[in-house]
C-alpha cells in the first residue's frame, strides 16, 4: 500500500507542490532529448539510405569534436579548425565508402553493423593516437557560441535556461529543417529516397549509390559534428561521451530507424522521460536508473508498435 | 588424399547417425583432446595459462552460447555480458550459502539462474525482430549491470562492491581461490568446456536444433510447418543464456579470482559477439577460433612491439592494438564474411582433393 502511494501518488504531488523543479526537470529532459534526437538523425540518415545500422555514429560525435578542438589547440583558428573538421568528416565518408561498404555490398545487415563495430574501435584507436585520450574543453566560445544562463520566474520559483542549450535547440532545428528540405526538395534528396526504397531499383534508374552513400555518411558526418560541439560544450570532449550513442538507441528504436520526425520526437520523449523517472521515481529504487529507464520506456511502446511510433509498418511475406 | 571419406561404409544406423560419421575427424578430435588434456598442462607455462588459454576456452563458451541464440535461433542479442554477471554473481551467492557443495555443482547450477533470467528478458522475442530486440536486449544489459551495482546483497555487502572468489577444494586440491594452481583451473575450465560444447553439438544437430534453424530461415514458414515459435525462441534464449552463466560464473571463479560490475559491462557484450561473427555464425567451431582471435590478438599486438626491440610508451601501444584491431576487423568481414569456420571448410576440401587442384 504504501509503495504503490510512493509509486502513483507522492510524486505527482511532488509535482504539483514544486511547479518549478517541474519545469526545470522538464527543460533539463528536453535539452537532452535534443541531443539524443541529433544523434539519433544520423543513425536514421544513414539506415534509410544503406541500410546499415551505424554503431559508430556515436563514435563520429567524439572524433568530430576531438579533431575540432586538437586543430584549435595546435595553433588553427576557430573557424578555420571547422572547415578543417568538415574537410576530415568528408575524407572519412569517401574512406569508410571506399574501404568498408563498397567491398562488402550485398552482405547481410548483421556483417554491416559488426563492420561499423571494426569502424568505431578503428576511430577510438586513430582519435586517442593523434590527439591523446585526455578529456579536452571545448571551444565554444571561440565559435560564437553563448554562455551563461537566463532565469525564468515559475510559480514562486525560477528555472535557469542555459543560453547554449538554447542555441542546440535552434541549431538543431535548423538541422532538421535543413535535412528536411534536402531529403523532400531537392534532386539528391530523391536519389536517396530511391536508394532507401530499393537498391536495385535505384541503380537501375541511373542513380550511383557510391555517391549516395558518401553523402549520407558526410550528412551523418556533419550531424556529428555539430553534437560533438553541443555536447562537448556542456562536459568535456572525450571518450566517455561514446555511451551516448548507446542512449540514442532506445529513442531509435521508439522512433523507428527510418523516421525523421520519429528521430526528433522519440528523442524528446526519451530525454524527458528518463528525467522525470529519474528525478521522481529513481529514489524509490536507489537512484540512477537513468542508465536503463529510457530501454524501458521503448520496450514498452515496442510491445505495442514493433516498428516504433513513426516507422513503415513491417509486412512479412512468405 | 588425407580427408577422404570413400571406402568408409556404414552399416548401422547409430554410425550413420554418429557425431563424428568420418574417421579422420575422430582421430583429429582424438588428438586435439589429448594434447588439450595431457601435453598443455605438462608444457605450457603459467602465463600461457592464465592469461592465454584459460580465457580463451571462457569466452569459447560464452560465443557458443551467443551462437545458439544468434547463429542457430536468428536472434540478436546484446545482452551476453549481463547474462554471464547473472551467472557468476548466483554462483558467488551459491558458493556463500552452501560452502560445503562442489564448486562444480555451484558454476552448473549458476547458469540455470542466467537460464530463468535470460528467458524473462526473451520474452518481448515473438514481437520485436532484428535489430528493434538486439536493442531491447540492451535493456537487459543496463538493467542487470545496474542491479550488479544497486543490490548489495548480491556481492554480501562488501564495501568495494566487487565479488572475491573464496577458496574451494576438489578431492582435495584447492579449484578456485588465490591457492589454486593455473593447471588445476584449466583442467577445470576445460572439462566443463567440453562437456557443454559437446551436449550443444547434439542439440544443434537433433529436433531442437532444426528447430531452431528453422526459425532462423523464416520465422513465419517455421510456423506454418507447425513450430511453436514462442517455446522455441524461448528455449533458445534459455539455451543460450545457461551457456552464457556457466562462462560468467567460469570466469569469475576460475580465471580472475575476483569481478566487479565492470567485468560484465556492454563492451563485454559485444566482444562476444565479435567473437561469434568473426568465427562464424552458427558454427561451433567458429565459436572457439572466434575467441581465440579475438582474446589473442590484443595480446599479440601488445608484445609485437617489444618482440621486434621497438620500445613503445604503453599508451601508444594500446591505442595502436585499438586501431589494428578495428581496420582487421572490417578486413577480416570483407574477405571472409562467412567467418573463420569457412576457412577450416575450404581448407578441408583442399585437404581432400590434394596433391589436384580439384
Amino acid at each position: 500500500m504504501h509503495l504503490l502511494y510512493d509509486i502513483f501518488v507522492s510524486p505527482f504531488a511532488q509535482m504539483v507542490g514544486a511547479p518549478d523543479l517541474l519545469v526545470q526537470t522538464l527543460w533539463d529532459g528536453l535539452v537532452s532529448g535534443v541531443l539524443y534526437a541529433l544523434i539519433a538523425l544520423g543513425f536514421v540518415l544513414i539506415f534509410k539510405a544503406s541500410g546499415v545500422f551505424n554503431f559508430a555514429q556515436g563514435i563520429m560525435v567524439v572524433f568530430a569534436a576531438l579533431t575540432l578542438v586538437g586543430l584549435y589547440q595546435h595553433g588553427v583558428p576557430a573557424y578555420a579548425a571547422l572547415a578543417l573538421t568538415l574537410v576530415v568528416m568528408l575524407v572519412l565518408a569517401f574512406g569508410v565508402e571506399r574501404l568498408m561498404l563498397r567491398p562488402l555490398v550485398n552482405q547481410p545487415e548483421i556483417i554491416l553493423f559488426m563492420a561499423t563495430f571494426g569502424l568505431t574501435y578503428f576511430l577510438i584507436g586513430l582519435g586517442e593516437l593523434i590527439f591523446g585520450g585526455d578529456p579536452k574543453v571545448m571551444i565554444a566560445s571561440q565559435l560564437g557560441l553563448p554562455s551563461g544562463s537566463y532565469r525564468v520566474t515559475v510559480a514562486r520559483g525560477f528555472v535557469q535556461l542555459q543560453k547554449i542549450d538554447i542555441a542546440a535547440a535552434i541549431i538543431a532545428s535548423i538541422m532538421v529543417v535543413g535535412l528536411g528540405v534536402l531529403f523532400n526538395r531537392t534532386r539528391i534528396g530523391r536519389a536517396l529516397r530511391a536508394v532507401a526504397d530499393s537498391h536495385k531499383a535505384a541503380l537501375s534508374v541511373g542513380i550511383s549509390l557510391e555517391q549516395i552513400w558518401v553523402i549520407v555518411w558526410f550528412a551523418a558526418g556533419v550531424v556529428a559534428l555539430a553534437t560533438g560541439i553541443m555536447w562537448g560544450a556542456r562536459s568535456d570532449v572525450s571518450f566517455a561521451l561514446e555511451i551516448i550513442a548507446l542512449k540514442a538507441l532506445p529513442v531509435l528504436i521508439l522512433g523507428g530507424f527510418t523516421s525523421i520526425p520519429g528521430a526528433i520526437i522519440g528523442g524528446l520523449i526519451i530525454g524527458v522521460g528518463e528525467k522525470l523517472g529519474d528525478f521522481y521515481w529513481g529514489p524509490l529504487v536507489g537512484g540512477g536508473i537513468e542508465s536503463w529507464f529510457a530501454y524501458v520506456i521503448a520496450l514498452v511502446f515496442l510491445l505495442f508498435r514493433p516498428q516504433g511510433l513513426f516507422g513503415e509498418r513491417i509486412i512479412e511475406r512468405l | 588424399m588425407f580427408y577422404r571419406e570413400v571406402g568408409q561404409f556404414k552399416s548401422s544406423y547409430a554410425a550413420d547417425q554418429a557425431l563424428l560419421p568420418i574417421l579422420q575427424d575422430r582421430i583429429g578430435i582424438a588428438v586435439i583432446l589429448l594434447v588439450a588434456f595431457v601435453a598443455v598442462p605438462l608444457t605450457a607455462s603459467g602465463f600461457m595459462l592464465d592469461s592465454v588459454l584459460i580465457p580463451i576456452l571462457v569466452f569459447a563458451l560464452a560465443a557458443t552460447g551467443l551462437n545458439l541464440l544468434t547463429g542457430y535461433t536468428g536472434l540478436l542479442s546484446l545482452g551476453t555480458g549481463g547474462f554471464m554477471g547473472v551467472g557468476a554473481y548466483s554462483c558467488y551467492k551459491l558458493a556463500t550459502i552452501f560452502p560445503n557443495v562442489n564448486i562444480i555443482v555451484l558454476i552448473l547450477c549458476s547458469g540455470l539462474f542466467a537460464a530463468a533470467i535470460g528467458t524473462l528478458f526473451g520474452l518481448p522475442s515473438l514481437r520485436i525482430k532484428g535489430f528493434y530486440l538486439a536493442v531491447a536486449t540492451l535493456a537487459a544489459q543496463f538493467f542487470l549491470s545496474w542491479c550488479f551495482i544497486r543490490i548489495p546483497w548480491l556481492y554480501n555487502y562488501n564495501i568495494s562492491g566487487s565479488i572475491e572468489v573464496p577458496t574451494r577444494t576438489l578431492f582435495g586440491i584447492p579449484v578456485t581461490g588465490p591457492t589454486a594452481s593455473s593447471e588445476t583451473r584449466y583442467l577445470v575450465v576445460l572439462s566443463i568446456v567440453v562437456v557443454l560444447t559437446l551436449l550443444a553439438a547434439n542439440l544443434v544437430r537433433g529436433r531442437i536444433g532444426r528447430m531452431w534453424m528453422a526459425v532462423r530461415d523464416m520465422d513465419l514458414a517455421a510456423e506454418l510447418i507447425g513450430i511453436r515459435l514462442y517455446q522455441t525462441k524461448l528455449l533458445a534464449f534459455a539455451v543460450s543464456s545457461f551457456y552464457c552463466g556457466v562462462a560468467g560464473a567460469m570466469l569469475v571463479f576460475l580465471y580472475l579470482g575476483s569481478a566487479d560490475p565492470e567485468s560484465f559491462s556492454i563492451n563485454q557484450s559485444f566482444l562476444i559477439l565479435f567473437m561469434v561473427i568473426i568465427g562464424g555464425l552458427g558454427s561451433l567451431l567458429g565459436a572457439f577460433l572466434g575467441a581465440a582471435l579475438i582474446r589473442g590478438l590484443p595480446i599479440l599486438l601488445r608484445h609485437a612491439p617489444a618482440y621486434f626491440g621497438v620500445s613503445l610508451q604503453s599508451a601508444t601501444v594500446e591505442q595502436t592494438s585499438y586501431l589494428i584491431l578495428g581496420a582487421l576487423i572490417i578486413v577480416f568481414l570483407i574477405v571472409e564474411p562467412h567467418g573463420l569456420a569457412r576457412l577450416w571448410q575450404i581448407g578441408k576440401q583442399k585437404l581432400r582433393v590434394w596433391p589436384f587442384p580439384y
